[in-house]
């Protein structure tokens, strides 16, 4: 059954830098990482020492506070190191892998026809518990819930983001078993959202409850879908899983191997091998780019929401997309006058940029102004395309109180939802940071 | 560009975090920003960002202020020569007029960012670009001959009263501006209203007919004027809010910019329309009205200061509601509420400054009950969540 999930507020940014669609595979890396710090208010306990032999799909470290939940390897090879930093808090742990990979043997296991419990364990004991976000608060989910909902959202909107569908295709197979894993961990529905490119493959998936997405971002992000299908009261939990790490979980019960492939879309204007590549969670983002100096910033993930990446490090657990934009520490002379500059982009009309519509632009990351109180009122509503007053939400979380926060809709908000909020933002506020802050106040005061 | 560059770098030196001059930074920024876009890039949450700031912002509404000063500097001497008499050219009678406007807003400017920039040394945050709007809009909307020390009293009362003591821009409660101009009201009545203040040195000369529109009706007489010349503005009034048709330009600006809210402008005209409907209808309820109540309800949108004021200070972000909602009712009160001060209370027949101030008082209570609304629709899911899951149990 279908039902149709028509977005109207938001802003697609047309940027140069798609990536083209080819897949290739990517060479293998000489080091992987897992970076807990991927992983929001997960504190993590070791399990392994530097120098230890690991397997694919041993365990590396565990939450501390739900031990449960384990991250494992996504190669086999050597723990090379674990990087800490301030207060010794885990930063990375890096495998150096070994040529060819051997897996640890979970055995084979039919999800659809096996107990629930079962189904769970298996997910938990290989890591792939790993892969499954909760909302509310936007971190991993605690295998010890029950969640009212699984959301998958395999609809891309966020500017230069993956095709889904381009990506899924050759691993439908897999993603069924994923989905028939999934739906044992939940007495609600599954829901799986597509847009025009993913529906050609994912439309005869079964088990799901199928939604086709249209309009503008945020209507990718799986927490708008969630906001219009069922959205999220206070108590309930709901679980998120990325597409395709839907195939990750899939393949660990149609082989018994925790096989952690990634396709990674290498995309912006400043990357010189715009294509899809296939690796590993964890690869090192130097083999799938060019080398870049200073002047590039390499985003692990899209423009809105990813993280900065040096060139010597790895890419992030959850991204598909490495994008590569150049850096803007330039001055710009007279920058303030309305109708100029209108080579960069403004949701607001004080450049001439809407008049091209059609335009694809080539953002830089200079801020383009300075941090200002909260002045404009009315541009945040243009693009969060929820029944949730932003301004006033953000006002709330900066102020700390919960029970204005709670009123106002805390839950169900993810700081991804708010990407563009902080991106059209006259007065520069990080945005997405004061969400976190005040979800991480959500996690501690109410849990 | 990159001289200029290098020079400004260099003069900044001694202003760095940790060197000599270092609390002095925010004004050698506030120069600098003027001059050069920053070259800070993003750090935290999104990678790129919108072009538009807080400046560029700003500087719109200032542009959509051009027309209307412009004209209002015409405007000033077309009413000094016509009313004194003599033959004028138009370069006379705009040069009349900048030579008494020019200097109440460098006045206005001096006082204002000296405070803005006091402030901001002294809180250590950067200098905020509001001023740049109401310290052009203050001399735009007092009389012509208002004295320049008034000028500046009122200036400080706005920006330390109305604005910083609130904590700064953004903060306010009442439109800066506006505040301004209330002080000055009701602190020198006799340079405020009347009917020789509002053309250019009329003190001078007896006999002479410079009352305001609105004054007229007030004292129970026919207005003399067309309304044709009410609205291109050839009329008296403050210096630049007469002509609508230059005022409706800065507002095309606004709207299309989408720096200054469509709602409330169109909301508040309606207010305004039907408050003058409701007096016009009156004589066919068996009321006699007054001058003022007879007064076509379009010529109540053209008159006096109340496009001005919709345009340009109802639309202030900051001191207006903040929700979608909110913001019609906002209006719609403002242009309502103006007109019935207007005609009720001739002793203030200028009803929109009180309107626009009285509405910016009560827009954080028209949001609290749009937003309410919200918490409630928001509540009501989760009872009926709930209430399903104890009927399926």
């Amino acid at each position: 059954m279908s039902k149709d999930i028509r977005i109207k507020r938001g802003l697609s940014l047309k940027l140069e830098g798609e990536a083209e669609k080819e897949l290739v595979k990517a060479p293998r890396s000489k080091t992987y990482a897992i970076k807990p710090p991927d992983f929001h208010a997960l504190v993590p306990k070791m399990v392994l020492k530097e120098g230890a032999k690991v397997l694919a799909g041993d365990e590396l470290f565990f939450s501390k506070y739900t031990d449960e939940l384990r991250f494992t390897s996504p190669v086999s090879g050597v723990l090379k190191q674990i990087k800490r930093g301030e207060k010794r808090k885990i930063m990375e742990v890096i495998i150096e892998a070994d040529p060819e990979d051997t897996y640890r043997d979970f055995g084979k296991m039919n999800a659809s026809s096996s107990d629930a419990e079962a189904v769970k364990q298996r997910i938990l004991e290989s890591g792939c518990g790993a892969f499954i976000n909760q909302r509310p608060y936007d971190i991993v989910a605690d295998p010890k819930d029950t969640p009212k909902a699984i959301f998958i959202s395999a609809v891309s909107t966020a500017p230069l983001a993956p095709d889904w569908g381009f990506v899924l295709k050759e691993k439908l197979a897999a993603f069924q078993e994923g989905i028939n894993a999934l739906k044992k961990l939940t007495p609600g529905k599954v829901h799986l959202g597509v847009d025009a490119s993913s529906a050609q493959y994912l439309k005869n998936i079964e088990g799901v409850e199928l939604h086709t997405v249209k309009g503008p971002h945020p209507a990718g992000n799986v927490g708008v879908q969630i906001h219009k299908i069922d959205p999220i009261n206070q108590g309930d939990r709901v679980w998120t899983v990325n597409p395709e790490d839907v195939t990750i979980i899939g393949n660990l019960f149609l082989t018994g191997n925790y096989i952690a492939d990634k396709t990674i879309a290498v995309t912006g204007s400043e990357a010189t091998n715009r294509k899809y590549f296939s690796t590993k969670i964890g690869a090192e983002v130097s083999d799938v780019i060019q080398k870049v100096d200073e002047d590039v910033r390499i985003i692990s993930g899209n423009v809105l929401t990813g993280l900065k990446l040096a060139y010597d490090q790895h890419v992030s657990f959850f991204s598909n997309e490495v994008t590569l934009i150049p850096e803007g520490n330039n001055y710009r002379a007279f920058g303030w006058l309305p109708f100029t500059y209108n080579n960069i982009h403004s949701n607001s009309r004080t450049s001439l940029s809407w008049l091209f519509p059609n335009r694809k632009f080539k953002p830089t990351t200079n801020l383009n102004g300075e941090e200002r109180a909260l002045v404009v009122t009315g541009e945040m509503e243009e693009v969060l395309p929820m029944d949730v007053y932003p301004m006033q939400l953000i006002k709330a979380c900066m102020a700390g109180d919960i029970e204005k926060m709670e009123n106002l809709g805390i839950y169900e908000v993810a700081p991804e939802d708010f990407a563009l909020v902080e991106y059209v933002n006259t007065s520069k506020i990080e945005i997405q940071d004061v969400i976190r802050l005040g979800l991480d106040l959500m996690i501690t005061e109410v849990g | 560009m990159e001289w200029i560059r290098q020079r400004l770098d260099k003069i900044k030196e001694p202003f760095a975090p940790g060197k000599k001059y270092e609390k002095y930074a925010p004004a050698v920024n506030a120069i600098d920003t003027f001059l050069f876009t920053p070259n800070h890039t993003t750090q935290k949450g999104a990678h790129i960002r919108d072009a538009v700031d807080l400046k560029r912002t700003m500087i719109t509404v200032v542009l959509a202020l051009i027309p209307a000063l412009i004209f209002g500097m015409w405007n000033a001497g077309y009413q000094h020569f016509t009313q004194l008499g003599g033959d004028f050219t138009f370069w006379d009678a705009f040069g009349h007029g900048a030579l008494k406007i020019v200097p109440m807003i460098v006045v206005s400017y001096a006082v204002g960012l000296g405070i803005e920039f006091a402030f901001a040394i002294f809180r250590g945050h950067e200098v905020n670009e509001g001023y740049l709007v109401t310290g052009l809009l203050i001399p735009m909307i007092m009389p012509i001959d208002f004295p320049l020390w008034m000028l500046a009293l009122s200036v400080v009362f706005a920006v330390l009263v109305g604005k910083e003591a609130f904590g700064g821009t953004g903060m306010n409660i009442l439109n800066p501006a506006l505040t301004a101009r209330a002080f000055a009201f009701f602190a020198y009545p006799t340079y405020m209203s009347g009917n020789q203040v509002w053309v250019s040195e009329a003190s001078s000369v007896d006999a002479i007919s410079g009352e305001t529109i609105l004054g007229s009706l007030a004292a129970g007489e026919n207005a003399s004027y067309s309304m044709m010349d009410m609205f291109y503005g050839f009329i008296p009034g403050s210096v630049a809010e007469t002509s609508t048709l230059f005022i409706l330009l800065g507002a095309l600006l606004l709207i299309l910019t989408k720096v200054g809210s469509w709602r409330i402008i169109l909301s508040a005209f309606i207010g305004a329309a039907v408050m003058g409907l409701i007096f016009n209808a009156l004589p066919s309820m068996g009321v006699t009205g007054n001058e003022l109540t007879n007064f076509p309800w379009y010529g109540h949108l053209i008159i006096g200061g109340l496009a001005f004021g919709i345009v340009f200070m109802a639309t202030d972000p900051v001191s207006a509601a903040q929700t979608m909602k909110g913001k019609w009712i906002y209006g719609f009160l403002i242009g309502f509420l103006s007109v019935m001060i207007r005609v009720f209370n001739p002793a203030y027949p200028e009803g929109v400054m009180l309107g626009i101030l009285l509405m910016n008082v009560f827009a954080p209570t028209i949001d609290h009950y749009v937003i309410q609304s919200n918490i409630k629709r928001r509540k009501k899911r989760i009872e009926s969540a709930t209430a399903q899951v104890k009927t399926a149990v």
